[in-house]
This record gives structure tokens, sequence and C-alpha cells, in this order.
């Protein structure tokens, strides 16, 4: 090749990558711009539940969309349903952002829910189109997590709590404080959520053992107490084996012996449970966070019927009841006790399904950190800044 | 061609032969004509995303929004460039990027020495098979046995109790990480290194030989110079394939990589995108200055 036609190549290429470049700007420069023009307001919420559009694209945490409620459901409505899996409530938020309508509901925690309702991403739903809805326990019909000045952005599905896990054999005497997983006496045997939502756990820990921070509720954490929080969890970090980041990452540990104290879900000890490790979980006496999850309409939702029929179906007895024994969480249908026993004798129980309104009330749900604290004053740490405090800790 | 289809084909092999003939007359076009589909793909599908991720990088992300705003800045730059995290992040991940690119040289050496030179060509086979055999396996499924072996209760601890030597706590350090890479990149070292060996003439050690030079001599001067082409394009690959995971990291590792934090970005609450292509660049330009030096050390004067 002499150097005349290499100029000539050079030249065409260098063309052909400006072009290449004109090209995918364009597309983000109009992606971003594109918006759906029907949302419902809250006055104009449906007052029934019209004709199946034959499909419906959901966003769910593992284990929600199991075939044993779905392919019934399918049958009874006509509705196709198709599920995508979410490993977080960060990836959650992230899908039903940039799906652009593709999906229509997302079975959203209580970090995930307050972030979707702000961005506008979810529209408002109503509760007297879901027959069941009136034997939900009390405080998961207008949770502040989804709803918002008595409006709807959704409905409640299910929810547990965030527990202490250990090894029976290599933790004695037993724990019943959250302290165990900051004592450098179990270093290298500890392992934690990676999950910048973790930062609430640290902050219920400081706000009963150091009450001049005066902490009163975890996701609301002005400089001062974030500080503690953070600072605790530094501390906390070289005591670690590792940060999970899925469930079976935990179980993994704790089977292999490699970590004997954990913060963990119930989830996590039925399954090292039937798989006869020496484990056992419990709320410690400073209290404990958790999930709550609610089946959110997208706003740009194209198949509402659909979406409806699905929330009143996954709020029956029934439907509830097969979810919280597959998942192992607490249902929110206070009539799903009696259809767990019927299912696996003494589930109800096990899932706290039939613990009393106190029960509940000790649990400190996630939530979206904002920079407003609720109480009047707005100098509280938003998310944003929780998620970089998380990547200096875990980095 | 037969006669039968003779007179159909007379037009359209005097349209050959002007093609032919413009080809021999230009050659640059014959240069294209092969060229043009791969390239303008290449281009198209491969530079044109990177050049996307270097634009990206200079964008922002709305805090309130969430939206990508479309405005130049070096501000993802600067919050590199001023966080200690990152710096530790980009720290450990080209250090163990280093030690497993140095580790695999070690290991693979040897071995493609043996295989390229010593091994009969019936035992070069069944050595080519077993360096071939763990790619045909999934990367995930290789990574999670050795999360079993190196685990607690796992193959290894169990073996040191047996021998009655003390548990060893490898799993989810920073030595698990240096163990599985060097173990998975192994072969991406031992091919080049078993190429460049296999093409040094025996003849030019025979007349190293002739001159004088002993056994390590010979080695030093002779093979090792011929060779290094071969271990620097494997370290090409050893260096790159570590600096870009973040599997490994996540599976038996306690720590982040670069990718890692590039994945919480992209996957993240912030959605942000412009952050995590600023962070995907340092691994890009490490790589540029490492392909400089090889560059200079003239690494690909035999390419």
């Amino acid at each position: 090749m002499t150097r005349h036609h290499r100029r000539v190549l050079g030249w065409s290429a260098t063309a052909l990558v400006v072009a290449g470049l004109a090209v995918t700007a364009a597309g983000c420069g109009s992606s971003s711009s594109s918006k759906s023009g029907t949302t419902t307001t809250a006055s104009n919420l449906p007052t029934s539940i019209g004709k199946g559009e034959g499909k419906l694209s959901l966003i769910a945490w593992e284990g929600y969309t199991q075939p044993d409620w779905v392919k019934p459901f399918e049958k009874k409505t006509g509705c196709k349903v198709t599920a995508k899996y979410a490993g977080s409530s960060d990836e959650m938020v992230t899908l039903m952002r940039q799906g652009g309508g593709q999906y229509d509901m997302v079975s959203a925690s209580g970090d995930a829910s307050v972030r979707l309702i702000r961005g506008g991403d979810v529209q408002p739903m109503n509760p007297k189109l879901i027959p069941d809805f009136k034997n939900f326990i009390g405080a998961l019909k207008s949770p502040a997590h989804n709803t918002v000045d008595g409006v709807h952005y959704g409905i409640s599905l299910q929810w547990g709590p965030n527990t202490l896990l250990y090894n029976t054999q290599k933790v004695k005497p037993a724990p019943t404080s959250w302290s165990v997983l900051y004592n450098p006496k179990y270093k290298g045997q500890i392992t934690i959520p990676d999950n910048a939502i973790q930062i609430a756990d640290a902050a219920l820990y400081l706000s009963k053992t150091q009450p001049d921070l005066g902490i009163t509720d975890p996701y609301e954490l002005n400089q001062k107490q974030f500080d503690a929080a953070v600072s605790l969890l530094k501390q906390q970090r070289p005591l670690l084996k590792k940060h999970w980041a899925l469930a079976s990452d935990e179980i993994d540990l704790f089977k292999n012996g490699d970590a004997s104290l954990g913060a963990s879900w119930p989830y996590q000890t039925n399954t090292l449970e039937a798989d006869k490790v020496p484990v056992k979980d419990l709320i410690p006496k400073e209290g404990a966070t958790g999930w709550a999850d609610t089946w959110m309409l997208s706003s740009k939702s194209k198949h509402p019927n659909c979406a409806y029929m699905w929330t009143k179906w996954v709020s029956t007895p029934k439907v509830q009841a097969q979810q919280a024994i597959y998942f192992g969480e607490t249902p929110a249908n206070t009539k799903a006790c009696a259809v767990m026993n019927q299912l696996s004798a003494g589930s109800c129980k096990q899932y706290h399904a039939d613990a009393p309104a106190s029960y509940f009330d000790s649990i400190k749900f996630w939530k979206t950190p904002l920079a407003d604290c609720g109480n009047g004053k707005t100098d509280c740490i938003d998310y944003n800044q929780w998620q970089k405090a998380w990547t200096e800790i875990t980095g | 061609m037969s006669a039968r289809t003779e007179p159909a084909g007379r037009p359209s092999w005097a349209a050959r032969r002007r093609f032919s003939s413009a080809f021999w007359r230009r050659p640059w076009l014959k240069g294209a004509a092969l060229l043009g589909l791969p390239v303008g793909g290449y281009l198209l599908i491969y530079v044109a995303a990177l050049g996307v991720l270097f634009i990206s990088a200079f964008w922002s992300l709305d805090p309130l929004s969430g939206k990508i705003v479309h405005t130049w800045g070096l501000g993802n730059f600067r919050t590199l460039w001023h966080e200690h995290t990152y710096w530790r992040i980009a720290g450990r991940t080209i250090g163990i990027a280093a030690a497993v690119t140095v580790t695999d040289v070690i290991l693979a050496f040897p071995f493609a020495y043996f295989m390229a030179r010593v091994a009969s060509p019936r035992l070069r086979a069944v050595l080519f098979v077993i360096v071939l055999l763990p790619l045909w396996s999934s990367y995930l499924a290789r990574i999670y046995a050795w999360r079993l072996i190196l685990s607690n209760d796992g193959a290894l601890n169990w073996s040191l109790g047996g021998l009655g030597l003390p548990h060893q706590h490898i799993a989810y350090t920073n030595w698990a990480m240096w163990i599985v890479f060097s173990y998975i990149w192994l072969p991406f070292m031992i091919l080049p290194i078993y190429a460049a060996l296999e093409r040094i003439p025996d003849n030019f050690i025979e007349a190293s030989r002739d001159l004088g030079a002993k056994n390590w001599t010979t080695f030093r001067r002779v093979v090792l110079p011929l060779a290094l082409p071969g271990v620097i394009a494997g370290s090409i690959f050893t260096f790159s394939l570590t600096l870009g995971d973040y599997i490994t990291p996540i599976l038996v590792g306690n720590t982040q990589f670069i990718g890692n934090v590039v994945y919480r970005n992209v996957l993240g609450l912030s959605y942000d995108l412009p952050f995590a292509a600023a962070f995907a660049i340092v691994p890009l330009a490490v790589m540029g200055i490492y392909l400089v030096l090889a560059r200079r050390a003239g690494a690909f004067e035999a390419l």
C-alpha cells in the first residue's frame, strides 16, 4: 500500500467514526426528551377494572413470579405475564426509569418506592379495586413508603425483618445484640449485605448504644449522626469476611464455614436449616430494619387493566400464602395465615403472619433517605450521599 | 466452462475482466473491497462505542432528576482525582493485574518451553488439550470451584488438616483473587509463549552452542530475546483481562475492582453513566501506557 492509499483509507475510517458518533449521539439526545402522555392523577383514578389487554410485564424480586400462581392467573385473565428479575432496589429503579414504558409493574421495596414516586415513574392506584385490601394489616394499608398525602402509589404485598443470623456451634453464648457484628472477637467471621441502606443498620444500633447522638429514625440522619454511623462501619470493615451481594452468597459463606455471624433475611435461615447447618436467627434487642414490598404501577403502563387484575390476584389469601412460604416472608393479608398452615403446618407462626402489631412496629422498614428529615428540618443526608459513603466504606 | 453456458456467460465474462483489470490497475480498490465490511463493522460497533464512552465521561448527571446533562465538564475526573477511595481501588486493580501477569509468566514459561522444545509430538498434543480444556468449561463454574477449594471447610484446608498443618484463611481475600486470576488467565499466557518458542529455528541454538555458549548463556541471549514478543503478547492478555474483570472480585474477593465501581454506577440509584464512563477510561489509559512501553521494548517488531 502506498502512502496515498493509506491516506484514503485513513480518511474514510475517520468519516465512518464521525458518522457513527453522530448517530449514537443523536440517539442519546432524543431518548431523554421522550415522554408518554397519559398519566393517571389522584383525581381520575379508575373506578372499575376494564377488559384485560392480554399482556403484563413485571419487574420483580426473584421468587415473586413463580409458576404456581402465575400460571393460574394467566389462565383466568388471559394476561400473559413476562417477568424480569432485579437483584436490588437500585436496579429496580434504574430499570423502571430506563425501560420507557416497557414494564407495567414493579415489586418495589420501601427504599425504592419513594424514589419512584418522586421521580414520577409510578402512578396512583385505587385500593377500592382490590377486594382483599380491607384484610391487610393496618400498618400496610397506607404506609409512608407507598402513600403520599393519602394517595396510594401501589398496593402492599409482603414484608419481613432483617435478622441477625449466627452459627450456634461457633458463636457462644447466643447473641442478643447487634454488637456482635462490631466485635473484634469475631474478626473474619462476619458478613453483611453489600447495600448502602446498611448504613441504617449501623444507625439503628447507635440509636440505642449512643443515645446522645439523638438518632430517632435510622433513615433520617443529620451530618453528625451519619458520620458516626459511617465511622462505625469503617471500623467494622476489617472484621468482615465479605459483603454479600446475593442471598445465595451468604448461604454459601455459612455452609462452608467462612462466616458464622451475619446480617440476614429469614430466607437464608430457612435454607440453611433445611441443609442441616446449625444456625439460628433473631431480632436483637436493639430492634431490626426490614423491608415491605409494594406492587407499583408504571406511569407509562400500557396494560393497566391486567396490572389491576394481577394486584388483585396476588392479594388473595391463597397467593399471599404461597408466596410467603416460598420466599420466607410475611403476607400483608391477615387471611393468609390459615392458608399458610394448610399448605405447610406451622408456617403462619414461623413467618410471623400471626404476630401482633407490636412486632410490625418494632421493625424500622427500609425507606429512601431524603434531605427532608420529616420533622421540619432539611439537613438530613440524602441517598446519593449514602451511596458515596458506601463506596468509601467498601472500596 | 462448458460450451452450453458459453453464450450466456460471454458478457458477464467481459464484465468480470473489466473488474479484475480495475483491481489490477488500482490495488487500493482490492484492499478496500476486502476490508470494507469488517473495517466498517469494527468502526461502527467497536470504535464508535469506545468513542461514546469517552465523550460521555465528560457529561454529568443532574442530581435531582437523575437525567444525564449533555454539557462538557471535568467534574467526574475531578471526583476521581480527589477521592482517596478511587485511587485505592485503581491501585489495587492495577497491582493485582501486575502480580497476576508476573505469576503467569513464571508459571507459563517453563511449561511452554517444555511443550515447544522438549515434548514429543504425542505428548505435546496431550499438553495442548490440558491447557485448552478449562477454556471449554464456563468461567463462572471454574471460579465457583475455587470458592469450594479455598473456603474454610474446603478442599485446601481439608488437605492441610490431613497433613497436620494449620488451616489457612485464603477465601475472600486479595490472595484468593490473585490465585484465581492467575489460574483463569494462564492459558492466555502459555499459548503465545509457546508460539514464540516454537518459531525459534533449531540451528540458532546449535550455532550458539558451536560458538561456545553454555546452556544458560544460549537461553539468556538467544531463546529469551526471541521469546520476548510472545511473553509480552501474553502479558497484554493477562494484564488487560484482570484489569477489566469484575466477576472474580464479587465471587472470591472481599474488595472492589474498577469494574465493580463501574457496575455499581451503571446499575445504581443515580444511574451515573458519565461517572462510570470516566472511571472506565482509567484501565484504558493504563493499557495505552502499557502498550506504548511494550512497543518501546521492541515487543511488536516481530509482528
